[in-house]
């Protein structure tokens, strides 16, 4: 268990993993990692490039099975197969460059799998969405978020920017996620300003009250927000740090091996 | 998130964001504004092609306009058409199929020789036949969703597989419309609306485009065909159970194709082993001349109906005014490579 963490380990962790193992033929993405959220905090998760960063966030969110390896929720233990156990479980994920389909419309995305159906014989029997409510639910939520300037909710996600793309993803994430939510490299194709803004959600969506886990190579926006950093290194965890305690160039000292773990 | 600043009037999908890579004069110049209009509707071009083809035709041929020669259009239409929107729900998500015809044909043949050899009811033999469609567009299902093999090679082994099991079962025989259930020939009654005559099948035709155009916009289904379509790995990510959606709409269109091969009984009065041999190629036609991506995720079913009619008015028209089949087989080429162009400039979407 990692002294660094602030948070008393008494607290039981929303999410917690232990000895991890992913294996790709020869590769070993991950070997037996740890990892633990806290309710209610930011925690960052960086390391170098093959460090496992991606398989350890794939084994929590469904996108990959660990070889391996514990999961649990709260203190019970789970497993989860797919995206969408990970999803009834309560845990929403954004994807770096997977996050929306482009040809649909802003409510569509948002809806993705778990669309509303009208009520009475319309929906049950001819099983027809209810557009409206989707939309006005869909405009509600990103205007929630602070996201929302953009005139039509039914425009299609392909005609918006990068950032607003983003946004979608991240406001389907904090509408639908009630325990956890998880993002990969948000700002990676941002600019400055879409970044801040990026940033300035995953504060608010913490004020919300959910956890935030943040995979980021970007070290200045981890460490402007997150609470602690797991420090992902060689396919385990090497520490957790706090950012307040540690400067950038500590952690990447750790990060790449320069320093030890401590 | 960028600055948000309102779409420019117009077209909605003029990009809103103010990303760095945005084209210069996007927001101004007139091919601009056709791009972001042809984006947003993408049956508008085939909508104009269409209507170009029927006041050219009216013009320049006496006949065309004549109710018995619209009529017949729709008739010609009608198998092609239907096996388009089994195409189109297939192309939609990305794939191909080769095999709808060789499908249809099967089907047909199943249906009229139980119905004519085996003796059972009209109505019984068309079910049978409807359930070796669906069955032949299972197959093709599992194969593509869950063995994940290609669509395009899939379809190429069912559609030989498909061809020589209709031959063994037929014997290569055709089989008389004489001889078989009433039910079976019914798609070629016709009834009349003024002093047109239109063919049941036509109304089936059209129905079944009504309901695949509800489905496609209005059910979760339909936008989980969409989502499939446009980038897969997003969509089962996003929580959208994709092998299932695939075969569905594989088998769904097993049992479209079957339809065909009712309305195609009901079209040349007869099941005939080598019918519809450039169906496969005319549904595909029709779908991209409809405006749909072969990319998958973009397109209406509405398109692929006038993208069938486009091509069934351009023959029947070149042939009225006396121009050569081989030319007419040029100018349905011509715009199946102007449709695609045009499907590749409006796909290229700002980002």
């Amino acid at each position: 268990m990692s002294a660094a963490a602030p948070q008393a380990p008494t607290v039981t962790p929303i999410l917690e993993a232990k000895g991890l193992v992913k294996r790709f033929g020869n590769v070993t993405a991950l070997d037996g990692a740890d990892f633990e959220l806290m309710p209610g905090e930011i925690l960052g998760v960086i390391g170098d490039n093959g460090a496992g960063k991606s398989s350890l966030i794939k084994c929590l969110s469904g996108a990959q099975v660990p070889d391996e390896g514990t999961v649990r929720m709260n203190g019970e233990d789970v497993v989860i197969r797919t995206p969408l156990e990970a999803r009834a479980l309560g845990i929403e994920t954004v994807y770096q460059t997977l996050a929306v389909s482009p040809a649909l419309d802003i409510a569509d995305n948002l809806y993705l799998g778990r669309e509303i159906r009208k009520p009475g014989f319309q929906g049950k029997v001819l099983r027809r969405l209810d557009k409206k409510a989707m939309r006005a639910e869909a405009k509600h939520q990103m205007s929630d978020l602070g996201i929302m300037t953009i005139q039509k909710i039914e425009q299609q996600v392909e005609s918006l920017s990068g950032g607003q793309r983003q946004g979608v993803a991240v406001a389907r994430a904090a509408a639908f996620g009630s325990k956890v939510i998880i993002l990969d490299e948000p700002t990676a194709a941002l600019g400055v300003k879409e970044s801040g803004k990026v940033l300035d959600l995953i504060q608010k969506v913490r004020q919300n009250g959910l956890p935030v886990i943040l995979i980021s190579h970007n070290m200045p926006h981890v460490f402007e927000v997150a609470d602690r950093i797991h420090i992902q290194r060689l396919g385990r965890r090497a520490t957790v740090v706090d950012p307040k305690e540690r400067t950038p160039n500590e952690v990447v000292a750790i990060m790449t091996g320069a320093a030890p773990a401590t | 998130m960028a600055e948000l600043t309102p779409a420019p009037a117009g077209g909605g999908s003029a990009a809103a964001g103010t990303t760095t890579v945005d084209a210069p004069g996007r927001s101004a110049g007139l091919g601009a504004r056709i791009h972001n209009t042809l984006h947003d509707k993408a049956t508008l071009g085939p909508a104009i092609v269409l209507l170009i083809a029927l006041v050219g035709f009216s013009v320049f041929t006496d006949r065309f306009l004549a109710a018995n020669n619209l009529s017949l259009v729709l008739q010609q239409v009608m198998v092609v058409g239907t096996l388009g929107i089994a195409q189109t729900l297939i192309i939609l998500t990305a794939g191909i199929d080769l095999s709808v015809g060789a499908i249809m044909v099967l089907s047909s043949i199943v249906m009229a020789k139980l119905s004519a050899d085996s003796g059972v009811p009209g109505v019984l033999a068309l079910l049978i036949g409807f359930g070796v469609g669906t069955l032949c567009g299972l197959i093709n299902g599992i194969l593509v969703s869950r063995v994940r093999l290609p669509p395009f090679i899939v379809t190429l082994g069912t559609l030989n597989i498909f061809i020589a099991l209709n031959l063994y079962y037929s014997q290569s025989e055709t089989i008389r419309g004489t001889d078989m259930s009433d039910v079976l020939l019914y798609t070629g009654n016709t009834f009349a609306i003024g002093d047109t005559r239109v063919a049941y099948g036509v109304l089936l035709m059209l129905g079944l485009f009504a309901l695949v155009a509800y489905a496609l916009r209005a059910t979760a289904w339909g936008r989980h065909v969409y989502a499939t379509g446009d980038d897969r790995e997003a969509a089962r990510l996003a929580g959208v159970q994709t092998t299932r959606v695939l075969l569905s709409v594989y088998t769904v269109a097993g049992l479209l194709c079957a339809v065909a091969g009712w309305i195609l009984i009901g079209r040349i009065a007869s099941a005939s082993p080598q019918a519809g041999g450039s169906a496969n190629l005319d549904s595909i036609t029709a779908v991209v001349i409809g405006g749909t991506s072969l990319f998958g995720g973009r397109g209406l079913v509405i398109g692929t109906l006038f993208g069938a009619l486009i091509v069934g008015v351009l023959r029947n028209g070149l042939a009225l005014a006396g121009v050569d089949v081989l030319w007419q087989d040029f100018a349905v080429g011509f715009l199946v490579l102007t449709a695609v162009a045009i499907d590749q400039w409006i796909r290229k979407v700002k980002t």
